[in-house]
């Protein structure tokens, strides 16, 4: 086990390297001139100069590379372009908020897919099963911008239970916060759910098959026990690992979500940053979710090994 | 009972009034504002935040007229070359520090002195300024400017407090502004939102009401119209067109538009790069089809809902310097064929780039369709804005449509996009003339003398049409009815005094 993670260590290094240099240089090859974004409307030539040089945008790319490397390892990854705030600090402001929509997104995919998973698996060859298979089609292919902005407009616009975009942490409103981020949850879980759902089925499906089952019904065990605490337990396993990685791509920011309902986490972040030609946000987001998502992968690897008996004396 | 019920009463009453000034705005704006320093920052919704944080020295009526803000009068030298402000001597910056003339010339200094400044070629005819005693300002210019007032009606002439300038670290005014205005900065999210708190000890505070104004940017226009609709919102700027009669119908709402100081244009590119020298339009005879083939009205009615007022000229019809001598063209498909067949085109292909966003879309569309029918064979060229802005730099396009948000002085709404060396003259139109011409009108005080000038510039550039006008950007706000006092003004700002929310 500690052989694994030492190893997945060694491994992230050059794939961070990797990332980072992708990143710089399709930021670098994006027409626009950051410069002409900063300075908007106003095109004083000299300014326009002075910020090119302050900010070393004219320098041959592998020193700005270099130069951005080195102070990533100096832990400083720089400032917004657009508003000076440091990287690092408007990190620290939007990763606790999209995780906490990452967590309750998948919250609600999870208690909404397993069940649905293990119930079309059941009784497969019913309706049920053709309904919930149709529920997750239609949940895979809606866009979440078209559901988003419809529910907005039918939850909070015409029923006014909820409001309709914005975000208040949960340390300043708990109530509140719940309710800010319940219609931007649900939606990004109907594709996860949906995911999970025709995962869980299939892997029931497998579990359900099984002999140890065939010998469980043979004992005895309630229709129920079978299901639940055999087939289940099994099932299970892939599931774990598919929810760590999941969780892993929903921490890089649900865009579009973030965009339709006003959250001010990573996606909104990158998306307003690419768009604002704002190098150094979007090199430091993009590091710190590779990071992240090396780091979900690996616990992915490890909780599957914990999970699954069998594979611990390999 | 009785004394316990008056009591009561009286209770009830003091928290009414009390609440009536704890109160929270909360104003949806289309886009985050970038750095907070009047003297660093370029973006529209930027300029909205500081209207309410920022006293600047003037500040322009609803019809354009200077009005005195930070200095209570000014005058003119007779030969226009020096600029003599008298200053209010109540007014503290949010820091409790007086606000004087020489914290004045610090703010002036700066404007023209920071190397990131994107202010200094509004003062670029400043010489020097001198505070002789606080309550006097001096500007010593280099050349009569008739620009000047107005660029300090706005971020030129916002004040400061100059205790927060660090020679080490520029950022740290952008960080925490401290001005003199109604409400003080309290904290900002990025992306999120931006908060004022009411500033008790300003010169007119009884006619702010609200304890905190929120800012709050939500750029998607349908969600924020939705979070005024669902009560999560006061009031929203920008209103997509296609929303207005939803608006006009909802008994809870009320549209407030107003013709703003900018427009909507085309500009040709007649002289910039490799792509200028094939490009069909450097023919003006072909330019001047196109115009007679696009009919601005019928933009107006399908895409803006009748806001887009038609546009023929660069000033608009609020601003002293419009024109009665340059109506709008009306459609002539049969004239504009006429003119093709002269020129020797009469199937041009040309391509238009413009923002990727759906009201332009729109628009570029029916321009497309309408173009059709005199025999241009136009291509569309969606592109994302800040591509866009380097190709219109580098000349990489024949033509574009663009917008220009609008400047109260004439000379802000023209001098950059058609003097031979503008800044914003992407279409590298070059007539000495028009430059001598606006360079004239540039030094002249006098109304009437200008709008002459301006005239004969005009009744040029309406003959070359480097560049073609199509519709007056309006400023579409919506606010709840319980919003009230509140007044739209051209330059798009929103001015809180007198404003009040019914509870």
């Amino acid at each position: 086990m500690l052989k694994l993670i030492l190893n997945r260590i060694l491994v992230a290094i050059p794939t961070l390297l990797l990332v980072s240099v992708i990143v710089f240089t399709l930021q670098k090859i994006l027409p626009g001139d950051p410069v002409l974004t900063l300075a908007g409307e106003e095109r004083d030539p000299v300014v326009l100069q002075y910020l090119r040089d302050k900010y070393h945008l004219d320098d041959p790319l592998p020193v700005q590379y270099g130069a951005w490397v080195m102070q990533v390892i100096q832990g400083d990854l720089g400032k917004s372009l657009r508003t000076d705030v440091p990287v690092t600090t408007l990190i620290a402001q939007k990763l606790p908020v999209t995780l906490q929509l990452a967590s309750m997104a998948m919250l609600f995919a999870l208690l909404i897919g397993i069940p649905a998973g293990i119930i079309a698996a059941v009784r497969k060859g019913t309706y049920i099963e053709m309904g919930a298979n149709m529920v997750a089609l239609s949940g895979m292919s809606v866009p979440g911008f078209w559901l988003g902005i419809l529910l907005i407009m039918l939850v909070s616009v015409q029923w006014q239970l909820l409001p309709a975009s914005g975000y208040v942490p949960p340390g300043q409103d708990l109530w509140l916060s719940l309710k800010t981020m319940v219609m931007p949850a649900f939606v990004l879980s109907t594709a996860i759910a949906a995911y999970l759902m025709r995962h869980t089925r299939s892997s029931m499906l497998e579990a359900l098959s099984a002999d140890y089952v065939r010998t469980a019904r043979a004992k005895g065990v309630s229709p129920r026990g079978v299901v639940l605490h055999h087939a289940l337990r099994n099932a299970l396993m892939p599931i774990v690992t598919l929810v760590t990685l999941l969780f892993g791509e929903l921490l890089a920011g649900a865009v579009l979500t973030e965009q339709v309902f006003t959250i001010p986490g990573f996606g909104k972040l990158m998306v307003d940053a690419v768009f604002n030609r704002d190098y150094a946000v979007v090199q430091g987001v993009v590091l710190v979710v590779a990071v992240g998502f090396i780091f979900m992968n690996l616990l992915a690897d490890v909780l599957y090994v914990l999970v699954n008996p069998r594979l611990r004396h390999a | 009972m009785k004394r316990i019920t008056s009591v009561l009463f009286g209770a009830v009453l003091a928290t009414c009034a009390a609440s009536a000034f704890s109160q929270n705005l909360r104003i949806g704006l289309q886009e985050d504002p970038d750095v907070l320093d009047p003297h660093r920052a370029r973006t529209y919704v930027g300029r909205i935040v500081f209207t309410s944080l920022c006293d600047k020295l003037i500040d322009i009526s609803t019809d354009l007229k200077f009005v005195p803000q930070l200095a209570k009068s000014w005058s003119f030298s007779p030969d226009n070359k020096v600029l003599t402000f008298t200053l209010r001597d109540d007014v503290l910056f949010h820091d409790g520090s007086k606000f004087d003339a020489a914290a004045a010339k610090a703010n002036l200094e700066r404007a023209i002195q920071l190397p990131d400044s994107l202010r200094k070629s509004e003062l670029s005819s400043v010489q020097s300024v001198e505070a002789p005693n606080p309550t006097t300002l001096v500007l010593n210019l280099k050349q009569p400017d008739a620009t000047l007032l107005a660029q300090l009606t706005d971020r030129a002439g916002m004040m400061l407090s100059p205790k927060t300038f660090d020679a080490k670290d520029v950022a740290a005014v952008g960080r925490a502004p401290v001005c003199s205005g109604p409400y003080k900065f309290v904290e900002r999210v990025q992306n999120d939102r931006i908060v004022l708190e009411k500033f008790d000890q300003y010169y007119n505070s009884k006619d702010f009401s609200f304890k905190r104004v929120t800012f709050l940017p939500i750029p998607d226009s349908t969600v924020r119209l939705s979070n005024l609709q669902s009560g999560g919102l006061d009031l929203i700027e920008r209103v997509n067109p296609t929303d207005a009669p939803q608006v006009k119908k909802d008994a809870k709402l009320a549209f407030l538009p107003i013709a703003g100081l900018g427009f909507q244009q085309i500009i040709f590119n007649i002289d910039n790069g490799p792509l200028a020298k094939d490009n069909p339009f450097k023919d003006k005879r072909v330019r001047h089809a196109f115009e007679l083939s696009v009919d601005r009205q019928a933009i107006n009615d399908v895409v803006g809902e009748g806001i887009f007022e038609p546009a023929q000229q660069p000033f608009s019809k609020a601003s002293p310097f419009y024109s009665e001598k340059f109506p709008v063209t009306k459609r002539d498909v049969v004239k504009a064929k006429a003119l093709l067949k002269d020129a020797g085109q009469t199937n041009p292909k040309v391509e238009l780039i413009f923002g990727n966003n759906t009201t332009e879309a729109s628009i570029a569309q029916l321009i497309q369709a309408m173009a059709a029918e005199a025999g241009f064979e136009v291509s569309l060229r969606p592109t994302e804005f800040a591509a866009m802005q380097k190709e219109a730099a580098s000349g990489n396009f024949q033509f574009m449509l663009i917008g220009w948000s609008g400047r109260v002085d004439p000379d802000g709404n023209i001098h950059q996009f058609v003097t031979c060396k503008g800044a914003l003259n992407d279409g590298r139109y070059c007539n000495p003339q028009v430059d001598q011409l606006l360079n004239d009108a540039r030094v002249l005080t006098d109304v009437d003398k200008r709008r002459a000038v301006y005239d004969q510039a005009q009744t040029i550039l309406q003959d070359e049409l480097p560049e073609m006008y199509v519709y007056y950007q309006p400023w579409p706000f919506a606010a709840t009815k319980k919003v009230q006092g509140f007044k739209p003004y051209p330059d798009g700002m929103i001015r809180l005094q007198g404003v009040t929310l019914a509870p």
